[in-house]
């Protein structure tokens, strides 16, 4: 059978989920951006992956576009005007979303909600307001149908972000994804529960380490898709990432990783991101016609490429021998410092290289912690993160975190299920949170074990979803598919369950 | 002093231990032996008569010198050693002494509210808390003493003075019924619960209501919220016979008691003045 076919007669996908898989595969029969064999090789050998971004970026893979500005001077290309009201708020981001491009098709930022539309929010009576937008988040959760669609909230307490933390209690929507910027002078305790208590019920939001963030971007940030911080009125042109693992498999020892196997598939990985950057903003009509760049939404200057690494975890264990995980990296100091080794080794050639295009950030391209594929199995664990079943206790999980977060100003975070009795205690869990981004933990996602709406890797699925692609129906949320292989390949559900023992 | 303390377990976070999140620090050995401990094996210290060691799935026990000697590192916390255990006690204990402990606990400060020192009965090592708590307090955590009711605080005042509260069991009001349950008349927890009152460090009280004992159980429950008041949280605990020795299923009952059942316990002790009463 024919991939196309394939495509066509599958009864799980719906009728866009068939066009954009249609659409990939005619992307991929052209042949014009061609790679070094090298690079071919670590390819096949699954050493590198490109996390089928396709073969011709005709647009970055993740675009952040500045909506104060599509609020102050409307769009022309959109014939949209400035927004007078919320209800013309809404609409007028509801249609802007549908022009934003990205790898899933669907726009990964909605911009910082409540910053957007406190107001016009204000202006209007409370319970209208929350009608408002109560139709706003049903329209996302519709037509934005990707897990990888995310807003911002915070870091300061507002009615706007109130009212969507109760919809998003109401609701229980896997979209769009959410974060807190959290600061601890600008974040009171009593918003920071409304968070913890709505994190426990539907898995989200999740909190970002704001003042670490802000060190590295500037207050002009966004957390997009999974976790993944970017410029607004930027955004991140491609993602491909280094296997660890199967990187690994070429070593004679530590070593030899470092000195010898480490550098040759950075410098691959660096050639592979510069073609790509340099084509899109060379060859493909994004940057030159799109209205987004006409009307002065996205710079290009302010776009990155993110630099991509999964599976320390299994790297470092094949390269000490250790075959239980559970005395592996994470739980064993030696792999632990291992992996501080080959992170600092990757952070230090990445900052070397000069990259074509990043003019926001001194030519450089950034780290991301990538959080995995459907299709990794138990090979490769999501970024830095500890295989999932062999987690230690919390406190040494979050310590072993804090130790990695800080390499990764495009996105890394971990997740900790907790069980039932700490709903009744959000003030608890609060203070977890606290500690661990007054320290240097980047992103914190926390969800309760029995919840339909579950975090899988970064992004969120229902697990009532997850039974009806068993089932052979469609599924809306394109996502639902990845947390299905996740949860199979992945074990991404049987994560460690955070009790009092 | 420099005493040591025998510590059954510390738990880095728990939040069942008071408020927030907190470090649980479990001391071994008990002044009770109640008929309903669900930790049994916290009650005496062990006496190293060597009977759990053949049980060890993983080689973790070993005798050495008369003594039972416990590998935390090859131990799997299977707990077949506690089953196997006669004497009411754990192998698995370590003495440690007051800095050990800080030390230990210190790395959970950035994520915790405070500790709480609980058992067995950790009063029995009240010197050695009075070392612990300063240097905890010093960095702006809290210490909450987890008590049976054995201890007569009144007769502390530096005890509460380093300490922030004091979560209370009464367990009974009526000296007949208490002497059947924990061995005593319970006089000396309702001294230590009004002295707390009044010291201002009654942190909760707990009362566990057993199935079908109602003149017990509302004895109990009146004689405690007519003292506290509002004062601080009252914790009606259902009984649960899940973790107690089978001889005393036998007098206590195999039921749990029913929520609605210790619901008409919390409602009642709200009624009597007792506010944040409530079922856990
Ligand atoms: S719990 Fe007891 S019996 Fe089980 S491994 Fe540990 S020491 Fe041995
Ligand atoms: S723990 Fe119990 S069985 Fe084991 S040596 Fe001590 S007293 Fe004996």
């Amino acid at each position: 059978m024919s991939e196309a076919l394939h495509v066509i007669q599958d009864p799980t996908l719906t009728y866009r989920q068939q066009l954009v898989g249609l659409a990939r595969l005619g992307e991929s029969t052209d042949r014009s951006l061609r790679y070094s064999d090298a690079y071919y090789a670590a390819k096949a050998k699954g050493a590198l992956c490109d996390l089928n971004e396709g073969v011709m970026p005709f647009r970055p893979r993740y675009i952040c576009p500045d909506y104060e500005l599509l609020f102050q001077k409307g769009c022309e290309f959109l014939q949209l005007d400035p927004p007078k009201d919320l209800l013309e708020a809404v609409n007028v981001l509801e249609i802007f979303y549908c022009h934003v491009p990205s790898i899933t098709t669907y726009p990964v930022y909605l911009g910082d909600l409540d910053k957007l539309l406190e107001p016009f929010v204000v202006k209007e009576d409370r319970a209208y307001a929350k009608k408002v937008l109560k139709l706003f988040l049903r329209n996302i959760d519709r037509v934005q149908t990707d897990s990888f669609v995310h807003a911002d909230i915070g870091p300061e307490d507002s009615v706007t972000g109130r009212l969507l933390l109760e919809l998003t209690e109401e609701m229980q929507l896997a979209v769009p994804n959410l974060t807190l910027r959290y600061d601890p002078e600008k974040t009171s305790d009593d918003f920071a529960l409304a968070c913890v208590r709505c994190m426990l019920k539907t898995a989200k939001p999740s909190f970002a380490n704001h003042r670490m963030f802000l060190k590295e971007w500037g207050d002009r940030y966004a957390i997009a898709s999974c976790y993944n911080g970017l410029m607004i009125g930027g955004g991140g042109y491609t993602l491909p990432r280094m296997r660890l693992y199967e990187c690994s498999l070429d070593a004679r020892d530590a070593d030899d990783f470092i000195a010898r196997v480490l550098p040759a598939y950075i410098d691959l990985q660096l050639e592979y991101m510069d073609k790509r950057v340099k084509f899109i903003v060379e060859e493909s009509s994004f940057f030159k016609t799109n209205f987004l760049v006409t009307e002065g939404f996205v710079r290009q200057e302010n776009f990155t490429g993110m630099f991509g690494v999964v599976g320390l975890a299994e790297c470092c264990n094949h390269l000490l021998g250790i075959a239980d995980v559970r005395k592996g990296f994470g739980l064993n100091p030696e792999a632990t410092r291992l992996g501080l080794r080959i992170m600092d080794a990757i952070q230090e050639r990445v900052a070397e290289h000069t990259a074509p295009y990043c003019d926001a950030f001194d030519h450089h391209y950034r780290l991301h912690a990538q959080v995995g594929i459907d299709t990794d199995g138990m090979d490769d664990s999501p970024g830095t993160r500890i295989p999932i079943g062999a987690e230690p206790a919390m406190l040494d999980q979050l310590e072993v975190n804090e130790q990695f977060h800080p390499y990764f100003p495009t996105g890394t975070g971990d997740i900790f299920k907790f069980e039932e009795t700490w709903a009744k205690t959000p003030e608890a869990v609060l203070s977890i949170i606290k500690g661990s981004l007054s320290r240097s933990l980047r992103y914190f996602s926390g969800y309760l074990e029995n919840n339909d709406v579950v975090r899988v890797t970064g992004y969120l699925v229902k697990k009532s979803e997850i039974e009806k692609l068993r089932q052979k129906k469609q599924s809306l949320n394109q996502v639902t598919l990845y947390g299905m292989g996740a949860q199979d390949g992945g074990h991404a559900l049987d994560r460690r369950i955070q009790t009092h023992e | 002093m420099n005493d040591q303390a025998p510590i059954n377990k510390i738990i880095p976070f728990s939040n069942v231990d008071g408020p927030g999140n907190r470090t649980s620090i479990f001391f071994q050995g008990c002044t009770y032996a109640c008929k309903f401990c669900h930790n049994p094996e916290t009650i005496r210290l062990c006496i190293h008569c060597g009977a759990c060691v053949p049980g060890c799935p993983t080689g973790a026990l070993r005798r050495e010198n008369g003594l039972v000697r416990w590998n935390a590192t090859d131990c799997v916390q299977c707990d077949a050693c506690l089953k196997a255990c006669p004497h009411m006690s754990s192998p698995r204990i370590r003495w440690m002494r007051a800095e050990e402990v800080f030390h230990e606990i210190r790395r959970a400060f950035p994520y915790i509210e405070g500790i709480t020192v609980s058992g067995g009965d950790c009063t029995l090592y009240a010197a050695f808390l009075k070392e612990l708590f300063p240097l905890v307090r010093a960095f702006g955590k809290t210490c909450l003493i987890d008590g049976n009711g054995a201890y007569d605080f009144t007769r502390d005042p530096e005890l509460l003075e380093v300490c922030d509260g004091v979560m209370l069991d009464i367990k009974a009001a009526d000296p007949e019924w208490s002497r059947f349950l924990i061995g005593n008349d319970g006089a000396c927890a309702l001294r230590s619960l009004d002295g707390l009152l009044r010291a201002g460090k009654l942190a909760e009280v707990r009362t566990v209501i057993f199935p079908g004992r109602d003149h017990e159980n509302e004895e109990t429950v009146r004689t405690v919220a007519q003292q506290i008041q509002n004062a601080c949280p009252y914790k009606i605990i259902r009984y649960r016979p899940f973790g107690v020795r089978t001889e005393f299923q036998a007098l206590l009952g195999e039921d749990t008691t029913e929520f609605e059942e210790a619901e008409r316990y919390a409602s009642l002790a709200r009624s009597l003045g007792a506010t944040k009463a409530f079922v856990v």
